[in-house]
């Protein structure tokens, strides 16, 4: 028997790279030893795509692409279908819990200096993928022909109307959105999409593994190697980390079901209950916002008082995630061998991030407004202190940016100057100030405190 | 590839004119498949204009419609929400409704043909959320408010002609569809004497 089987395997080798891709990719892919729980999330990006595509091969058995019966069919799926509420809330849940996973992915990323040289392409294609997954969370939540469906279309359509109105129509198929719109978002749904996600994950990991994994210490395992050509610090991808990332995703799995079996809807964040009404194009729901996963963004869109420059800067607030490795150019990786005000920077944009995403939720209150605006300029600013971070700046360079920093926020307040907002914006002026101050102005008078670590020779 | 005894400008030509009509033959094939995104034929036909009868439409109260799948709103408007109008000309964008937003016969104080009968198109000139009609004085936007359209998206408000306060996204004043009066108490939405729209 044990010889049949190896009979076939090389009869198949012969004819198809398998044992050579099974030793490149798995057996033989040396990954660094010292990696932790944020390793996890790459390999349950991955899991949750399997799922993704499994349940939505499964909806769409029962699905109707159409402005008639859509919604009917979903509630079909829901109250008729054997076990279809099972299959819709894994799909609504596993789209929120993509966004979970690849954010953490990305922060990972961003602690470590994933990005940094060599791995540039592996950030830019991770990029592309996660602009793919929004477009195609997007085409997903109009799926169901709910409110919510309905009038987000209609809000992120008439975003690209606002660059150049023909460019609405033609992605509507109708004056408004319609039957049209329901039927093309159906298929770049469930085969455009999906077909190009596909094929960018698979570049991503080509990518990655033609340079090898980056690790928590940001060093790079490549340069010490044993007589064998093996690096001293990595161990094999199978079996050491194939069982780790089972284990994660058992972990994952607990909490997933957890959620899909008592909380689908998670209180309105992952299905919100103006799309459990059926859409009616008269009648906008009294609160209507994106799923969470665009609220930080939607958030920045919302906080500019002017329509072309609010797209324009919610466009922005993504694009600027592609150039991170051209910007941060400091030699040191990892966050643990880099300043104390690095650390402090980072913490601050991730909890910009999370707040923006707050309030993208909240009604647009003139006070809410305001700290979004703020709160956008610190999610700008970051990107500008990481560059500025990338080598040790002179004192006219940072009074440089400082001045342009002063320039450039004055001009907008100026701008949107509103006599009856005055003490408003002078109150929450205080954020990028102290932003600026801390992150660009007390390294001046206490270089100290911006001093990276000496790196370690080999991971710890 | 060899480049032994080969006629290199021969095959630098050749490749070259490959490239260039090939490439014509693919800008050519990708017209189609992005044309076919635009509305189609029967699409277009469905903007046909609609009939509304008002003699129901109390002072003060606000009929939708839907005209070419987008609100219509139909509002007949009091005294003294006609008289308050000009005294929030200072607080508006566009108080003189300069920007094309509505046909000629509706560029007046009032941006209507009758003073008293308001015509919209309910849709924010923002991001197209349908804004909700809020009576003088709604708790949401405090005392000071005089009655208006409030856009629950993304907080543009209008007054009781449409036109937009300043410091909001909305950029311009809600259009204001072709219209015409049929009779004392019935409106065409959708044309008017120039013509179908």
């Amino acid at each position: 028997m044990k010889s049949m089987l190896t009979g076939l395997l090389e009869w198949t080798d012969a004819r198809f790279p398998l044992t050579k891709m099974w030793d490149e990719h798995l057996a033989k892919y040396y990954a660094p030893k010292n990696f932790n729980l944020w390793y996890f999330f790459g390999s349950l990006a991955l899991l949750v795509l399997v799922m993704q595509i499994l349940t939505g091969i499964w909806l769409t058995m029962y699905y109707k692409p159409d402005a008639e019966g859509a919604f009917r069919s979903v509630e079909y799926i829901m109250r008729e279908v054997e076990w279809g509420w099972l299959i819709r809330y894994m799909h609504s849940t596993g789209a929120s819990a993509f966004f979970i996973v690849v954010y953490l992915h990305m922060f990972r990323g961003l602690m470590y200096g994933s990005y940094k040289q060599p791995r540039e392409l592996i950030w830019v294609v991770g990029m592309l993928i996660y602009g793919a997954l929004m477009a195609e969370a997007f085409f997903g939540y109009l799926l169901p022909w709910g409110q919510m469906s309905f009038w987000g279309a209609q809000v992120i359509i008439s975003l690209f109307g606002a660059i150049y109105e023909p460019l609405a129509v033609w992605i509507r198929g109708d004056y408004v959105v319609s039957d049209a719109t329901l039927n093309r978002f159906f298929s770049l749904h469930v085969v455009a999409i999906p077909m190009l996600l596909l094929g960018l994950v698979a570049a991503h990991i080509i990518a990655l593994h033609e340079v090898g994994s980056n690790n928590p210490d940001g060093v790079e395992i490549k340069k010490k190697k044993n007589a064998d050509g093996i690096p001293l610090d990595g161990i094999p991808f199978h079996p050491y980390y194939t069982v780790k990332d089972i284990m994660g995703a058992v972990g994952f799995l607990i909490l997933f079901a957890a959620v899909v079996f008592f909380v689908p809807e998670f209180g309105g964040w992952f299905l919100e209950s103006a799309n459990f009404v059926p859409a009616d194009p008269l009648k906008t729901p009294e609160h209507i916002l994106p799923v969470w996963y665009f609220t930080p963004y939607y958030a920045i869109l919302r906080a500019i008082p002017d329509k072309i420059l609010g797209v324009v800067a919610m466009g922005a607030a993504v694009v600027i995630l592609f150039v991170i490795p051209w910007l941060d150019r400091h030699p040191v990786r990892s966050v643990r061998y880099r300043s104390s005000l690095f650390k402090l920077l980072l913490a601050v944009f991730a909890v910009t991030f999370v707040v923006l995403g707050y309030l993208g939720t909240q009604p647009p209150t003139p006070v809410f407004s305001e700290i979004g605006l703020r709160l956008g300029e610190i999610y700008f600013s970051f990107f500008l202190v990481l560059w500025y971070y990338s080598r040790e700046r002179s004192a006219a360079c940072t009074w440089t940016v400082l001045v342009f920093v002063a320039v450039i926020m004055l001009i907008g307040d100026g701008i949107r100057y509103d006599e009856a907002k005055a003490g408003l914006m002078m109150k929450s002026a205080l954020l990028p100030i102290g932003f600026y101050f801390v992150f660009v102005f007390l390294p001046m008078i206490a270089p100290g405190l911006n001093a990276s670590k000496p790196v370690p020779e080999r991971v710890t | 590839m060899s480049a032994d005894g080969a006629d290199l400008r021969r095959r630098r030509f050749l490749t070259g004119a490959v490239t260039v009509v090939g490439g014509v033959g693919a800008a050519f094939a990708a017209w189609p498949f992005a044309s076919a995104w635009q509305p189609s034929e029967r699409a277009r036909a469905i903007g046909a204009p609609i009939e509304v009868d008002i003699s129901k439409l109390e002072p003060g109260r606000l009929l939708t419609d839907k005209w070419q799948g987008k609100p219509v709103w139909i509002m007949r408007r009091t005294e003294d929400v006609l008289t308050q109008l000009p005294g929030l000309d200072g607080e508006l964008r566009d108080p003189k409704s300069e920007e094309d937003q509505q046909p000629s016969y509706a560029t007046n104080e009032y941006r209507s043909i009758k003073p008293e009968v308001l015509v919209l198109v309910g849709l924010c000139t923002h991001l197209g959320c349908s804004p909700t009609y809020l009576k003088a004085g709604d708790p949401q936007l405090g005392a000071e408010w005089k009655g208006g359209f409030f856009c629950p998206c993304h907080g543009s408000r209008f007054d009781l002609a449409g036109r937009v306060f300043a410091g909001v996204p909305a950029p311009t004043n809600l259009v204001v569809p072709p219209h015409k009066y049929l009779s004392d108490t019935r409106i065409l939405i959708g044309e008017d004497s120039g013509g179908a729209a």
